[in-house]
């Protein structure tokens, strides 16, 4: 026993805890940042004084963070509804796409000059995009154990090709002078915008469909039975709940969440698809709703935290002359601190000599 | 054995207290163990038994108190600690890694060079170790292909490989058969022998006088007595722990029978490595009757139980539900059907460990009114039933949302026991209902089965304890590799001798005929 102190289990956590453990991972990260930042020969705190006020400082910054924090939180829902079952949906990348796919597809072939029927149907065909994306896996999941997140992954790379297809080929924009991409959405497809900002009433929908996500989970059967099955599969068998018929419908719900998150992105910011055009959002959404422990309503919040850090780093690229990879080091070094912050919901660490 | 009580002791717990939240789970608990002996913890359901041996086992940090093995003061943080010391702890669930096979599991976590010796060496160790105690284990076998008392023994095993001295065993036998438990307890005295100390966790009262050289008494986290486990009677000992007379006897009335309830045609199905486990099974039971199934543990008594709750397919045969064929109808049909089924296995299969009691109630009752309507959960109505269970069934919880794995072992089998017999279930399928139960609380259980009972309920009651089938059946089947030996009509006028005939295969007629022309 030589180590200054050990590391004990701890049985359950304080409440102060879920507050002060990503609090202090977040100041953790920026004094490791700051040496960093330090070495690259920028000072550390201009740089965060920077990255703060390019985030959340005016009212510019403001709203491209919550344009971030939109498709986050929705494709954070998506994925957090097949976790909370312990069903692997990794798909939300492709699902998303599709969705957006789809919504395209409407807006081509569709011809309605009215915004609330065009909202309906891109909205509906979104869902259903995404919804059957990820329900095919879902479906051989069920029928043939087959891992989903095998095939909910591979599916990205199908889903991202097919966009490219249609984005080079058939439904490439005529008049955008050969760049690949589709042509522009009407106005009536796209959503209306708060303000003079770019934020649309995509935030609504996202905030709207947190709290939906909370009473699914609190207060009602289906809720309760995917929170059953995600804690004790055995138990649920044994409760008369039915696995097959709730991965499929799990699967099902997440990817159309994901795919109507697709559809958001495009109608309400891009007004068209081009390669790349998601940004990763889907697997980004992967990462929200582990720090949001699967919880709705932190879903937003660590959405919103993670859209800031996106902007903020952008910013610190343009004022500070930052190479992307260093703003990229330390995005990374913040969610590092916050997820081995959760360690110290675990186990704590205690001097030795207490207690002999 | 006397020349013992002189001894140091092997290990000497001073003093400590753990308290969770509200609970005081021990609360200045003086205890030690000596070499060569037994040392019984005895107390009702939450008395603080396994708290203060998880302490002893790293796995809890006393708030206060003092830990000395072989006069040195120690502090654990983890059962690796307690091992290097020298205390090994086999829980009732138990802690192997199934895919793996016995003798990588013996070495598996082990730090260090012995981690990596040759497979030769850690075989050879383990014949060795397992030749001396009686531990009779395949070491190649693989941990899921094992019965549940041969994994208790490579538990065992593992601590005696890791070289513990003191070993501390919460609740061995109640997963045992008669056979195993006396083999354990040969065990036991193998270990005691070579001067090992052995701490002793049970109910059963019978086997506590048995094997225990000194007993001592919690209750409520504290210490009532310790007391030598030579000339205790069973009354005295039930006595100290509840703190009132316990009674022993089973109070039946005579019923007139109802309608038949369930009745099974050439029942067969597969157990769960697709091998038969329950054979061209016939059986039925009526209203007011129970119907108890005695058999050695793992002859299709689990597989049967499941087939008649619609968790296990059935290959050939007929299930009837008060008159209506219910084979190969969905669980939830069965639940809807009034059939209520507590399993053996509550932590794994009849309670969420991770979630509270509330929806652990929740969990049969979510799909019916008034605790859901509709698409929506009415966590008020849940939460009235869930505290009336709590109050009716003496669960012993700090409040109604805590997670049930934070009670003790009995107290969530109450609370599985509560959620399953209250209401009004047609048919109770009910697999070791008292185990791990206080006196008290069997006392209570069986009384509740046989309210179930005169109320028009019929029950099937799978036990491996004879003592409790014989009490509490109406009529007793014996159950022997899947299948059914015969129908005793009077359970009391059967011997226990000819009971253990059938259940090691002998058809009814040659059984009895057999013992009375001896
Ligand atoms: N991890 C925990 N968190 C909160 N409370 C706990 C925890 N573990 C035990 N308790 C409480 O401490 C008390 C003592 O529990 P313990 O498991 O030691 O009882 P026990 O004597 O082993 O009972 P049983 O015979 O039912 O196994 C109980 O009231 C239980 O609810
Ligand atoms: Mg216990």
């Amino acid at each position: 026993m030589s180590a200054p102190f050990r590391v004990e289990r701890r049985l359950d956590c304080p409440a102060w805890l879920n507050w002060a453990i990503p609090v202090g991972a977040v100041a953790t990260a920026l004094l490791a940042g700051a040496v960093l930042l330090f070495f690259l020969g920028v000072s550390p705190l201009a740089a965060y004084t920077a990255m703060f006020r390019g985030a959340l400082g005016d009212a510019w910054g403001l709203s491209e963070t919550i344009v971030k924090a939109i498709p986050l939180t929705l494709a954070g829902l998506a994925v957090g509804l097949s976790f909370t079952m312990v069903v692997w949906n990794i798909g939300a990348e492709g699902q998303l796409v599709m969705g957006a796919l789809a919504a395209v597809a409407v807006v081509r072939y569709a011809f309605v000059d009215s915004a609330p029927v065009m909202f309906f149907l891109m909205f509906v065909a979104a869902a259903l995009a995404g919804g059957l994306w990820a329900g095919f896996a879902g479906f051989l999941k069920a029928r043939w154990s087959v891992n989903e997140i095998i095939t909910t992954l591979m599916m990205n790379y199908i889903a991202i090709l097919l966009t490219e297809y249609f984005i080079y080929g058939p439904w490439r924009d005529p008049s955008s002078l050969g760049f690949p991409m589709t042509a522009p959405f009407p106005a009536a497809a796209r959503l209306a915008v708060l303000g003079g900002t770019r934020v649309h009433v995509g935030l609504i929908l996202a905030i709207f469909l947190a709290l939906l996500f909370r009473v699914l989970y609190r207060w009602t059967r289906w809720g309760f039975e995917l929170r059953v099955i995600g804690n004790n599969a055995n138990a649920a068998r044994y409760a008369g709940m039915d696995y097959m018929k709730n991965v499929l419908l799990a699967m099902f719900v997440s990817g159309a969440v994901a795919g109507i998150a697709g559809m958001i992105e495009v109608a309400g910011l891009q007004g068209r698809i081009q390669p790349g055009f998601s940004a990763g959002y889907g697997y980004t959404a992967i990462i929200v709703a582990w720090l949001a422990r699967l919880n709705p309503v932190g879903t937003v919040f660590v959405s919103f935290l993670l859209g800031a850090l996106l902007v903020g780093g952008d910013t610190l690229q343009v004022v500070m002359r930052l190479p992307l990879a260093s703003v990229q080091v330390l995005q990374g070094l913040i969610l590092f601190c916050v997820l081995g912050g959760e360690f110290f919901r675990n186990y704590r660490i205690v001097p030795v000599g207490k207690g002999e | 054995m006397d020349s013992s009580m002189q001894q140091a002791p092997l290990v000497e717990m001073r003093g400590i207290s753990k308290a969770f939240a509200t609970v005081r789970a021990n609360a200045g608990i003086d205890f030690d163990v000596r070499p060569g002996e037994v040392h019984t913890l005895l107390g009702e359901n939450g008395a603080g038994k396994s708290t203060l041996m998880n302490i002893l086992n790293g796995l809890y940090i006393p708030d206060s108190g003092t830990i000395r093995v072989k006069g040195e003061n120690r502090r654990f943080s983890s059962p690796r600690d307690a091992i290097a010391a020298g205390i090994g702890m086999v829980h009732q669930h138990f802690m192997l890694v199934q895919v793996l096979t016995v003798w990588e599991n013996m070495i598996m976590g082990l730090p260090g060079l012995e981690a990596i010796l040759p497979k030769k060496t850690v075989i050879k160790r383990i014949q060795d170790i397992s030749t001396r105690y009686g531990l009779g284990v395949e070491p190649e076998a693989r941990v899921w292909q094992l019965s549940v008392g041969e994994q208790q023994r490579v538990e065992i095993l593992k601590m005696l490989y890791r070289r513990a001295e003191i070993l501390v065993l919460d609740e061995p036998t109640s997963v045992l058969t008669p056979q195993e438990v006396h083999h354990l307890f040969n065990t036991i005295r193998q270990m005691t022998a070579e001067g090992h100390g052995v701490v002793f966790i049970s109910h059963k009262l019978d086997e506590v006088m048995e094997i225990s050289d000194r007993i001592t008494i919690l209750r409520k986290g504290e210490v009532v007595e310790t007391l030598s486990g030579r000339n205790v009677s069973k009354e005295e000992l039930a006595e100290k722990m509840v703190g009132r007379k316990v009674v022993f006897a089973v109070d039946k009335t005579v019923l007139n029978l109802g309608e038949t309830v369930l009745e099974t045609d050439g029942v067969c199905a597969l157990n769960d490595r697709g091998l038969p486990a329950v054979r061209n099974l016939s059986l039925s039971i009526r209203e007011g009757e129970i119907l108890g199934i005695a058999g050695i543990a793992g002859n299709g008594q689990r597989e049967l139980c499941e087939a008649l709750s619609g968790l296990r397919p059935i290959q050939f045969g007929r299930v009837i539900l008060m008159g209506v064929d219910m084979t190969g109808a969905h669980p939830i049909e069965f639940i809807k059907a009034g059939v209520g089924y507590i399993p053996a296995d509550r932590k794994g299969t009849g309670l969420v460990g991770s979630m509270n009691l509330r929806e652990n109630f929740n969990l049969k009752n979510f799909w019916r009114k008034p605790y859901s309507r509709g698409i929506f959960l009415s966590w008020e109505n849940v939460a009235g039933e869930t505290g009336r269970i709590v109050e009716r069934f003496g669960v012993a919880t700090p409040g109604l949302g805590v997670p049930v794995r934070n009670l003790s072992g009995g107290n969530q089998q109450r609370l599985m026991l509560g959620r399953e017999l209250s209401g009004t279930p047609r048919l109770i399928v009910a697999m070791q209902p008292t185990w791990g139960l206080d006196v008290g609380a069997t006392e209570f259980v069986r009384d509740q089965l046989l309210r179930q009972r005169e109320r028009g309920a019929a029950i099937l009651l799978v036990s491996e304890d004879l003592e409790e089938v014989m009490a509490l059946s109406d009529r007793l089947a014996v159950i022997h590799k899947g299948e059914i030996m015969g129908v005793v009509d009077d359970p009391r006028g059967v011997t226990e001798e000819e009971l253990g005939l059938m259940m090691a295969g002998i058809p009814m007629s040659a059984a009895v005929r057999g013992e009375r022309s001896l």
